[in-house]
């Protein structure tokens, strides 16, 4: 394949991200959007071409007897620290990273296309587009990675936009400390990221993807037993690794910072904190699948990890006020489901009826990734559109709101559809393979995750009634909402078109973990309960929000400790506050402080002072007198020319 | 008969002594630049003296002496324009008088 486009697809988004935020300060705000507009459309469709090309084009380099291969388009040396230590820049080409190629220049464009309407008036947005821009670069940097090392640049490259982003309102003190806080945790995890990336390569004596996943087993005898506090070496650095995704992809309990990371623009939210960057994490562990299937032990950890915030989050979510907040929660939750799904995907599981494919959680988990970009970038963009409208972020503002507002009425209900798992739209697909590979694991976990799906269509139809039924606000007297400009419109539609059809997409013939092609056929027991499940969710919710009642408050009236619980998100972060100002800096840091100050400062204070005590003790001898110190300085000399006299003879 | 160097050191030693006196007892300022030259009046005749008797077929000595002479007219003139200030400051030249320099 040729190297231009890859590169492209790459350039350009740096390349506009230089131009807007060098050139911004003097370009007309029309010229940023559509600068930033067409650029990423360029991208965009450059990677579909790329994409295209790898999954259809059938050439030798991608695909030999119906096996899917992975591709370094290229390869080259960055840093050569020693021969071994090498890092090395490229583009991979594999079914993931193609897929996502395709979901995060789609979702890019849609949110430039979008902002262009939602951000017309803000200070800042040539600023704006320049970082959405270097967003859209860290992110495809990330996907195409040929090695850990790459994907570790990239990621904290993603980082900072997020940081960037979420603090882009940075005269709003709580965008400020949500942007630090999101840097800070994600950093946090980011440092185990690092440690797991070291502890292997270390080990394998390798960054690269290629080496690492088409021969696990040799990475495993090469680790041999070396041990560290009673786990593998390898066990280690995977649990490791999968800590920075665990911040990256906001799974308990690191995931504070992601509903704080809602302060930050709405199509941010849709773009980074919906759709691509938070799934980064889903995509590392998928990226080294094979190594985790070679530690049953930190795959264990995926899932339980994953299986906890799934339905954690699903509990908060239903408890929530703002609408960013519940589709945040929202998103942890699904993200925790994609990571189940992979946990349960495992190959040593015995393969028992004919459709068990080993691996099917791995195509399911990258199914639901890519329906889940479009349909959640789609709910985000919908509130935007809401919040644009009522100028609030509570459904406490909103209400009735669906004949004011028809288009983002129906392509939301869509997305909540979508989300719920009703056929024909996509979640219900891709989120009946994530529950017909854990059914196939173990009940118990199928059982679960499908409660925690229950419990997603529930608070998405919550959230949908308050929204637009319940009952009308009276402010849109003074204030009628209206639906956005076309620029907002748009997205919407398409996104909601793309949440009817992207379910027919024949998936298992494009991304497997082997990449052989797999045939989906729905498993009927599980898709007829999952679609029950979620039938009854929606009906209960039904009957609790969509007629303005009494119910809702008396329910809360009844448990007010674990609402109260659950609306503060189960007090984590009273509990990092907690863990963090009285137990780190209150008892650790303060008997730190008081070593430095009382132990190493004053050794160093005890010197200056024992110097200014001599010096003031003999500064009389500088008494202004010339004649003194020139006496002084003579009988000096003399006494000098005695010594050396004396020495001499 | 036959001048050894110490006819011509003794008059130099002579000359610094007079010159470290006075710098240390006079009290006028003039005075004390006086006793300085006079010091290193001692110096350069000390160059002169050496390069005559240790190194009698070269000429460094004289060449420094003659250097010397040049740098000490121009220390003077510095130090007269310093001693013209004080004097429009304070009033005299009585190096008693200026002790603000300390500490």
């Amino acid at each position: 394949m040729d190297i231009t486009l890859p590169i492209l697809i790459l350039a350009i988004p740096i390349a506009m991200f230089l131009i807007l935020g060098i050139g911004g300060v003097v370009m007309p705000r029309k010229v940023a959007g559509v600068l930033g507009i067409l650029g990423m459309g360029t991208c965009a469709v450059l990677a579909y071409t790329v994409a295209f090309t790898y999954f259809f084009s059938g050439a030798p380099e991608f695909i030999i007897d119906g096996v899917r291969q992975q591709f370094q388009v290229f390869d080259v040396t960055w840093l050569a620290f020693t021969d071994k230590l090498v890092v090395k820049l490229g583009f991979l080409l594999d079914p993931i990273s193609a897929m996502m190629l395709i979901v995060i220049t789609t979702i890019s464009f849609f949110v430039h296309l979008y902002s262009w309407g939602y951000m017309e008036h803000e200070p800042g947005f040539q600023r704006y587009y320049a970082f959405l821009s270097l967003f859209s670069f860290s992110m495809l940097g990330l996907v195409v990675a040929t090695n850990i090392f790459q994907m570790y640049i990239f990621w904290e490259l993603v980082g900072v936009s997020s940081y960037l982003l979420i603090g882009f309102f940075y005269k709003l003190p709580s965008a400020v400390s949500a942007s630090k806080k999101a840097f800070i945790v994600t950093r946090f995890a980011d440092l185990g990221f690092l440690i797991g990336i070291l502890l292997l390569s270390y080990y394998t004596d390798t960054f690269n993807f290629q080496i690492l996943t088409s021969n696990p087993e040799l990475v495993m005898a090469e680790c041999g037993g070396a041990t560290f506090m009673g786990a593998s070496v390898m066990t280690w650095a995977m649990v490791l690794i999968f800590m920075g995704g665990m911040g990256k992809s906001a799974m308990m309990p690191l995931h504070i910072w992601l509903p704080d990371a809602m302060e930050g623009p709405t199509p941010v939210s849709a773009l980074i904190h919906a759709a691509t960057m938070v799934v980064a994490g889903v995509y590392l562990v998928a990226r080294m699948f094979p190594c985790y299937c070679q530690v049953p032990a930190s795959m264990d950890f995926v899932g339980v990890v994953g299986a906890i915030t799934a339905f954690y989050a699903a509990v908060v979510a239903c408890c929530q006020v703002d609408i960013k907040r519940v589709l945040a929660f929202s998103t942890i939750s699904q993200i925790a489901f994609m990571m189940v799904s992979l946990a349960v995907a495992r190959d040593y599981i015995p393969v028992g009826e004919h459709w068990h494919a080993p691996g099917l959680g791995y195509m399911a988990s990258m199914f639901h990734l890519f329906t889940h970009a479009m349909f959640k970038a789609l709910l985000f963009l919908g509130a935007g559109c809401l919040i644009h409208a009522v100028h609030s972020n509570d459904y406490t503002a909103m209400g009735g709101l669906r004949k004011y507002m028809p288009i983002t009425h129906w392509t939301f209900l869509i997305g909540c559809l979508a989300i719920a798992g009703i056929p024909p739209f996509s979640g219900f697909f891709s989120k009946d393979e994530m529950l017909a590979a854990m059914y196939q694991n173990s009940f118990f976990w199928g059982a679960w995750m499908s409660m925690v799906a229950g419990l997603t269509a529930f608070y998405m139809f919550r959230l949908y009634y308050l929204i637009f039924w319940w009952e009308e606000n009276p402010h849109y007297k003074e204030h009628k909402p209206h639906d956005g400009p076309w620029q907002m419109s748009l997205p919407l539609i398409i996104l909601a078109l793309v949440s009817c059809v992207a379910g027919f997409i024949p998936f298992g013939e494009f991304v497997t973990y082997n990449g052989e092609p797999y045939h989906i056929h729905l498993e009927a027991a599980v898709a007829l309960t999952s679609v029950a499940i979620a039938l009854i969710a929606i009906a209960l919710a039904t009957w609790l929000y969509m007629k303005k009642n009494d119910k809702p408050a008396k329910m809360r009236a009844a448990l007010p400790t674990l609402w109260e619980a659950a609306h503060r998100r189960f007090y984590w972060d009273e509990i990092y506050q907690f863990i963090t100002h009285k137990i780190i800096f209150g008892i650790i840091c303060q008997s730190i402080a008081w070593f430095d100050r009382h132990v190493i400062d004053a050794t160093m204070d005890g010197f200056a002072k024992i110097t200014q005590k001599g010096s003031l003790a003999i500064r009389g001898m500088q008494n202004g007198h010339i004649q003194a110190y020139v006496a002084w300085y003579f009988f000096g000399a003399v006494a000098l020319a005695a010594v050396v006299w004396l020495c001499i003879i | 008969m036959d001048i050894s160097i110490l006819w011509y050191l003794v008059p130099s030693v002579i000359l610094f002594i007079c010159g470290v006196y006075g710098f240390l007892t006079r009290k006028n300022m003039i005075a004390m630049l006086i006793s300085l030259e006079l010091m290193l009046n001692s110096a350069d005749l000390n160059f002169v003296i050496f390069n005559r008797y240790l190194f009698p077929g070269s000429m460094e000595g004289m060449m420094f002496t003659l250097f010397a002479i040049a740098i000490a007219a121009a220390e003077t003139a510095i130090a007269i324009a310093l001693i013209i200030n004080i004097y429009r400051a304070i009033g005299n030249t009585n190096v008693t008088d200026i002790k603000e320099m300390k500490f």
